[in-house]
């Protein structure tokens, strides 16, 4: 009886350290790639990377400073156009939806998600690209907007629905119509959290690149416009990675630091704000 | 999940009251100007999805009517003489899927359980907060090391002992490149890890408690209430955090198509290269000419775009079968 | 009111201030009231100058590094003119060219009637360098120069030959030990101009060949990894040991990867050089008269590199755009003239006089 019962013990510690070891092999696996790109990108990393134009090919010098601001152009549409969608379709589900348009929504918004990034690239190319003969900033923010509106969608249908619904009624107790109770009680409320989704769903799309090769395509100067091809980080990455040029290689690895950095900077900022508005945490 | 219910249930109280009121009132006061408005935007998301999908199948009419069925089981890609099938590509992507899934799926439930059953909560969240950081690492970033990192890692040490230890099976046979399926598998691993880790964490720690203690108090140890009580509970919802993360791995484009090889074969070598739907598309998309060949890669957009919806069906159907069961018995 | 804007006032602020910053960032100075510090930066000395017009070009790999040297050097004698070339290959250029995203294409490949015919508005070729394609090779040890014969290269592109120490590579190379590993096969995973001149070649020179595979842009290729562009097909031959590619001079010039010799039609194993290119279009002036778009892979001429073509510019005839127009038709004027000494240094061969004196009589075509 002793014996099984030690073979039990044993058991139960060879689990321990097993999952114990998946666990840390996977936070071992960000904590790797965070110490690589950081010794090899933040080495490589100069002034003129982050301020001057890329060079003919083969040349060595030059920069991405297009590809930066590119990357935030192309953001920046993302934005205005996914944010608002994401943001009154989820205030209908969470305030208005009756049972079947809600639940279409919520399926659309299912199938959105699961859309492949590339799928998104293909449709905003025949939606703005074909029509317009250019290949554009507005093209590859719209497919990356596309991208954000189901995950603000459903972030802030979930805080909305979190929000205590005894403050909608003090509102609407003292002479406030529902629309103004929503706007100024409910949705303030819910502030943090539906902040959290959009920083979140920025950047998972900020690091897309897939998207943007056949809609923002590339340009090796300053877009001006909003109607021009326009350079943006991580499809520059996707170049110069693949290049024969160790200058270039170089470059993409500064360029993946940037790019990992701001990510990461967004996720923790929205997760940094997420627990200050909930004090507890999860 | 109990108190969010009567929280839902509580903003719900006011409609009726709302609608009591008469329809020019609530005009007044802007209430079905607003209400109007979300619908609007509400019903663009459907709208979008809709159009993507119209998009997609009216822009891929010429290989349909040309190859029909025949495009699903034809292995050439030959743009010289205009003959195009999606077998190859489906191979890849099926493949290179179902490696990663064989690679993350060990890690990230023994990780999850680890996290949840055994880790202190303080320790737990910090190594969750991790994980679900390296969720968030671009996927051109995972390419990036794919290529100078993991593909000298295949070629020099991990192909070579593969094929001295079970070079005798078909599975592990031929030349090494270092880039292949496997390679595509590994660094798809990798990046598909922190999904099944943080929603099987998230699945288990659902589990109600009293699971737990009772099995603890009939003298289990740790591990057999683990494994006997709490992930059997759990294992519907694990499985769609496996779904999820397979539905990523199939549409996932730059990692892969940067570590594969971009080889349109079918081989039963792992260490052979391959090519996946995505990569394909991504690769040839700009530079495809003639109509029939722009179309038949938009056909297999659509293609990935049907698989990755019925995975996703899949997977959330399961989640809510356990998270409903949850909160009912709670 | 007042409350819902003091509830959305900051919000609103911080939205705005990043809508203007990111503006003014991507303004040119000219228009902009002051210049903004990064920008100023960047362009330290920024003259007042008219609005830049940007031409968007897409297309061949082959050209790639005297295209950018030429965009960037003409953007430098003229600041106002920005042409963005981006190399996503000659499939890409016809094709981009065809949808109308890109003000002109390029390719190695010279469109043919049937592909011409799917256009609907008429294309002018010019041709703008001399490029060789040559066999590049990954061997860690080797020293010596290969030398490959037109079997050997079809063979290992066709599968056929697939050790390095086969005797088909060993018998025209004596004196060289070759090692026994595998053969590494890279071709293109994209369209391609080069893999049309590799493939035009190779369907010349072995019948195998042109009935089982054919020539194009891109191909049903029977062996070997795919690489993107000639950068994607030198860097994946340059990461894998044992490899061969097939790309442009230049590339492996660049990245010091070795290339082969090949053997020419007169038995000769020549290794691709100005010299070598320039004999091999040496016939071609006379034929390209009546029509530019010729292949002079293969060439006859005892020291004539045999893969080796031209490449092209591919311009609409009709440009709607009066700016647009003139700052093409001035830069192929520039391109044919004072462009052309740009070439060497970049180990492309320059075109022979009569060529540029037919396409100064094409550049008045433009309308």
């Amino acid at each position: 009886m002793s014996l099984r019962m030690a073979r039990r013990k044993m058991v139960n510690l060879l689990m321990f350290t097993g999952t114990g070891v998946c666990a840390v092999v996977s936070v071992l696996a960000l904590c790797f790639i965070l110490g690589y790109l950081l010794w090899n990108g933040g080495h490589y990393l100069s002034w003129s990377f982050l301020t001057k134009l890329p060079t003919p090919v083969g040349q060595p010098g030059g920069g991405m400073a297009n590809a930066i601001v590119g990357s935030g152009k192309i953001l920046l549409i993302a934005a205005v156009t996914g944010i608002p969608v994401g943001l009154l379709a989820g205030v209908y589900l969470a305030e208005f939806g009756g049972n079947t348009m809600t639940f279409m929504v919520r399926y659309a918004a299912d199938l959105l998600n699961g859309v492949p990034s590339i799928v998104t690239g293909i449709f905003a190319y025949t939606l703005v690209v074909v029509p317009f003969h250019e290949f554009s900033a507005v093209a590859g923010g719209l497919a990356l907007g596309i991208m954000m509106i189901p995950i603000v969608m459903r972030s802030t249908e979930d805080f909305l629905r979190a929000v205590p619904g005894t403050l909608l009624e003090g509102a609407l107790a003292i002479g406030a119509s529902r629309w103004r109770g929503i706007a100024t009680v409910v949705v303030p409320a819910a502030f943090r959290g539906i902040a959290t989704g959009i920083l979140l769903s920025m950047a998972r799309v900020a690091g897309e690149t897939a998207p943007l090769l056949f809609t923002s395509f590339n340009n090796r100067y300053w877009a001006t416009g909003w109607m021009q091809p326009t350079a943006s980080l991580p499809v520059m990455i996707f170049t110069y990675a693949i290049s024969p040029y160790d200058d270039w290689q170089r470059q993409a690895w500064a360029a993946g630091f940037v790019l990992l950095m701001l990510v990461l900077l967004i996720n923790i900022c929205a997760r940094a704000l997420l627990l200050r508005g909930h004090p507890t945490g999860r | 999940m109990g108190t969010v219910n009567t929280m839902a249930a509580g903003s719900r109280g006011p409609e009726a009251a709302a609608d009591a009121r008469s329809f020019a009132a609530r005009l007044r006061n802007g209430d079905e100007i607003v209400h109007l408005i979300t619908l609007v935007f509400a019903a663009g998301v459907c709208l979008i999805v809709c159009l993507l999908v119209f998009e997609l199948y009216r822009n891929s009419s010429v290989p349909r009517h040309q190859f029909g069925w025949d495009f699903f089981v034809s292995r050439t890609w030959d743009p010289v003489f205009d003959n195009f099938g999606a077998l190859p590509f489906i191979y890849g992507t099926v493949v290179t899927s179902a490696l990663s899934l064989l690679l993350a799926i060990p890690l990230g439930v023994g990780g999850a359980i680890f996290l949840a059953e055994f880790a202190q909560p303080r320790l737990s969240d910090l190594l969750t907060f991790i994980v679900e950081l390296l969720a968030a690492v671009p996927s051109v970033i995972f390419g990036l090391l794919g290529i100078f990192v993991v593909v000298p890692i295949m070629r020099t040490t991990v192909d070579p002992i593969l094929q001295k230890f079970f070079g005798y099976l078909p599975l592990f046979s031929g030349p090494i490149y270092g880039v292949g399926f496997l390679t595509a598998g590994v660094v798809l691993a990798i990046m598909i890890v922190p999904y099944i880790l943080s929603v099987s964490r998230e699945v288990l720690l659902a589990v109600p408690p009293d699971q737990r203690e009772a099995a603890l108090s009939l003298g289990a140890t740790r591990w057999e209430s683990t494994w006997q009580v709490v992930v059997p509970y759990a294992k519907t919802g694990i499985l769609g955090s496996i779904f999820l993360a397979l539905a990523r791995a199939l549409g996932e484009t730059m990692a892969v198509t940067m570590v594969i090889g971009n080889d349109p074969k079918i081989s039963s070598s792992l260490l052979a290269p391959g090519y996946t739907i995505a990569a394909v598309i991504a690769n040839e998309f700009t530079e495809a000419t003639g109509k029939l060949y722009l179309q038949s890669l938009i056909e297999l957009g659509l293609v990935l775009f049907i698989i990755t919806v019925i995975l996703n069906g899949l997977a959330r159907l399961l989640i809510l079968a356990t998270t409903q069961r949850g909160s009912i018995r709670s | 009111m007042n409350k819902l804007l003091k509830t959305y006032m900051p919000t609103l602020l911080l939205v705005g201030f990043v809508v203007v910053a990111l503006v003014s960032v991507t303004r040119p100075s000219s228009t902009a009231p002051a210049p903004s510090p990064t920008r100023a930066l960047i362009m330290a000395p920024a003259p007042p100058s008219p609005p830049n017009v940007l031409l968007n070009a897409a297309g061949a790999t082959f050209p790639y590094p005297i295209y950018s040297k030429w965009f960037d050097v003409y953007h430098r004698l003229h600041p106002d003119v920005e042409i963005n070339y981006q190399s996503i290959g000659s499939g890409g250029g016809i094709q981009q060219l065809k949808a109308g995203t890109v003000d002109f294409g390029a390719s190695d490949m010279p469109l043919n009637d049937k592909l011409l015919s799917t256009f609907h508005f008429k294309i002018i070729h010019f041709p703008t360098v001399l490029g060789a394609v040559m066999p590049t090779y990954n061997i860690p040890g080797l020293t010596q120069t290969l030398n490959f014969t037109p079997q050997a290269l079809a063979g290992i592109y066709l599968g056929q030959i697939v050790k390095w120490n086969d005797p088909a590579i060993a018998k025209s190379n004596a004196g060289v030990s070759l090692p026994g590993n595998n053969i590494v096969v890279v071709h293109r995973s994209d369209g391609s101009g080069t893999t049309f001149v590799w493939t035009d070649y190779l369907s010349k020179v072995s019948p195998e060949w042109k009935s089982r595979v054919g020539s194009n842009t891109s191909v049903n290729w029977p062996v070997g990894l795919g690489g993107k562009g000639n950068e994607g097909v030198a860097g994946l031959v340059k990461e894998t040991p044992y490899s061969i590619g097939y790309v442009e001079l230049i590339y492996a010039l660049q990245t010091h990867l070795p290339y082969g010799t090949v053997q020419n039609s007169s038995g000769h194993f020549i290794k691709a050089s100005l010299a070598t290119v320039t004999a091999a279009a040496s016939g071609a002036a006379a034929k390209m008269q009546n029509d530019v778009r010729v292949s002079i892979t293969n060439a006859p001429g005892a020291n004539a590199y045999p893969i080796c073509s031209f490449t092209y510019l591919l311009i609409p005839a009709h440009i709607a755009d009066a700016t647009k127009r003139e700052i093409i038709k001035g830069f192929l004027h520039w391109m044919l003239t004072d462009g052309q000494k740009y070439t060497e240094p970049l180990a492309y061969a320059s075109l022979p006089k009569a060529v540029v004196a037919i396409e100064m009589k094409h550049i008045s075509e433009i309308n």
